[in-house]
């Protein structure tokens, strides 16, 4: 007896989260849905300012005029192409650093204690410092990006090769691996998830530091839009600009996931 | 004929600490030596060396052959399927059909393309055995190989290993602190201590053995160890 109660009782147990789950999503929705519908409401009667913030459907309205008539299009080419350029330079810095002082000792020894003082300074403190060394061009904007970059690529491509099981370096060598060998084989496999962490801090400091480079003295691009929507009070369209820097960051972290998908297949999960 | 394994005057120390203290060993081609002795004895050292692992010692330690190891733990890389872990052991990126056969020899057919992670630790051992053997070594090194398996997969793991030896008679160096493993597998057992081997026993049984049939040497084995297993009884 005691065993069938046993079996009924356990059953249940594993059934219900994913019905729950499946029962729970959509219910998710009912609270953002009711919170959008009440900001409509307070628009429409009054109770809140277009000047404080325009009203959902006002800013759709706003968000298709600027699709139309490309200004959304231009400022979008401006603002990614930044991101893509800083992110190069910071990339390859980061990964270039990592690699010398993740795989030689001598680059540990000289390289680390720099990079790691350097990493407690935040970065997006370095405006000034950024304007009056490269003006207030594209530069500063491709420097702040590729510092937001740099170090988190740097820290977890460097604690990714740290990381590296020595025991398995050790099953190589009595393979007859050489240094080389070994590095390709195993050591840099071994760094690929914390790296593919570090890619996704790296692409969440990438849009902050574009955020923040384009308030200041922007002349094209998502923040210029923003920040001349400011002066004319048209809140619609600050709103609309929040909107994409979200959807990029979204998007790019979207992409970084899928490609630990697909490389990481052989964890376990 | 060449030997497999000569080993002279070796000494280890770390630090202050003397591991091995003077070794002098030869092992025959096809031979099968299990190293016998408690945690600390010098044993896996002495196989590290051999597998130069270790190349910091006084005296010498010649392997002229080829070499393979099987550590306690599979060491396989997880982010290569089973197959390419074997063929790792080849020494070149391609290689299928041998590591197919190598799986087929230690009865994992059907999960070449598994990943190292979805398999059991029986599962992985035997996966490591095959990427030792691919190379066709002369002399095999086993470091525990069973150490962290269930006494069921251990008896599994005995015949296969006993099995595989026979079919490509490798010289087999097995450290174990199991001494009825080394009575049912080894042609001699090597009683280490303190990095000394104090004693050596003959194993002239029958093969394949049975338990029984290694009971009277097992009690003279321990004796060696310093364990009294009529006193203990």
């Amino acid at each position: 007896m005691t065993l069938s109660i046993a079996g009924v009782v356990a059953r249940p147990k594993s059934a219900p989260p994913q019905q729950a789950r499946k029962l729970k999503l959509p219910l998710r929705w009912i609270s953002p849905i009711a919170l959008v519908l009440l900001w409509q409401l307070a628009s429409s009667t009054g109770v809140l300012s277009p000047d404080k913030l325009a009203s959902p459907v006002t800013i759709a309205e706003s968000a298709g005029e600027l699709i139309a008539d490309g200004q959304l299009g231009e400022a979008f080419a401006v603002s990614i192409t930044r991101v893509f350029f800083g992110f190069l330079i910071g990339g390859l810095a980061g990964v270039v650093l990592g690699l010398a002082s993740g795989l030689s000792r001598w680059g540990e020894t000289l390289l680390d204690p720099p990079v790691q003082m350097l990493r407690t300074l935040p970065h997006l403190g370095l405006i000034p410092l950024f304007i009056l060394w490269f003006g207030i061009g594209e530069e500063p904007k491709l420097a702040l990006v590729a510092a937001g970059v740099a170090f988190p690529l740097y820290l977890n491509l460097h604690a990714g090769i740290r990381q590296t099981d020595p025991g398995l370096v050790e099953a190589a060598k009595v393979l007859g691996y050489s240094r080389f060998e070994r590095i390709v084989h195993v050591v840099l496999p071994s760094a690929v998830p914390q790296t593919l962490v570090g890619l996704r801090i790296a692409f969440g400091t990438a849009w902050l530091s574009l955020i923040v480079a384009e308030q200041v003295n922007a002349d094209a691009g998502l923040g210029f839009l923003i920040n001349n929507a400011r002066e004319f009070l048209r809140t619609d369209v600050v709103v609309v600009g929040l909107v994409v820097y979200a959807l990029l960051g979204l998007t790019t972290d979207a992409l970084v996931r899928l490609m630990e998908r697909r490389v990481l297949r052989w964890q376990k999960r | 004929m060449a030997k497999a394994v000569s080993v002279r005057g070796l000494t280890k120390a770390f630090g202050a600490r003397t591991v091995l203290d003077g070794i002098d060993l030869e092992v025959q081609p096809g031979e099968f030596v299990a190293l016998l002795g408690r945690s600390g004895c010098g044993k896996s050292t002495l196989l590290r060396i051999l597998a130069g692992l270790d190349r910091d010692v006084e005296g010498t330690a010649e392997v002229p052959g080829t070499v393979s190891i099987a550590f306690q733990q599979p060491r396989l890389l997880p982010w290569r399927k089973v197959w390419k872990n074997i063929s790792l052991g080849l020494h070149k990126p391609d290689g299928r059909e041998v590591a197919l056969k190598a799986l087929e020899e230690v009865r994992l057919t059907g999960h070449a393309d598994a990943w190292p992670l979805t398999l059991s630790g029986g599962e992985a051992q035997r996966v490591s055995l095959a990427r030792a053997l691919v190379r066709e070594p002369d002399v095999l090194l086993l470091d525990e190989p069973f150490g962290a398996l269930d006494a069921l997969t251990r008896l599994a793991m005995h015949h296969l290993v006993e099995d595989l030896w026979a079919r490509h008679k490798p010289a087999v160096l097995l450290v174990t602190h199991d001494v009825d493993e080394a009575l049912l597998l080894a042609d001699r057992i090597l009683v280490l201590d303190e990095g000394r081997i104090v004693a050596t026993h003959h194993v002239d049984l029958p093969r394949p053995r049975r338990r029984a049939s290694v009971v009277e040497q097992r009690t003279r084995v321990l004796a060696d160890l310093g364990v009294d297993v009529e006193e203990a009884a």
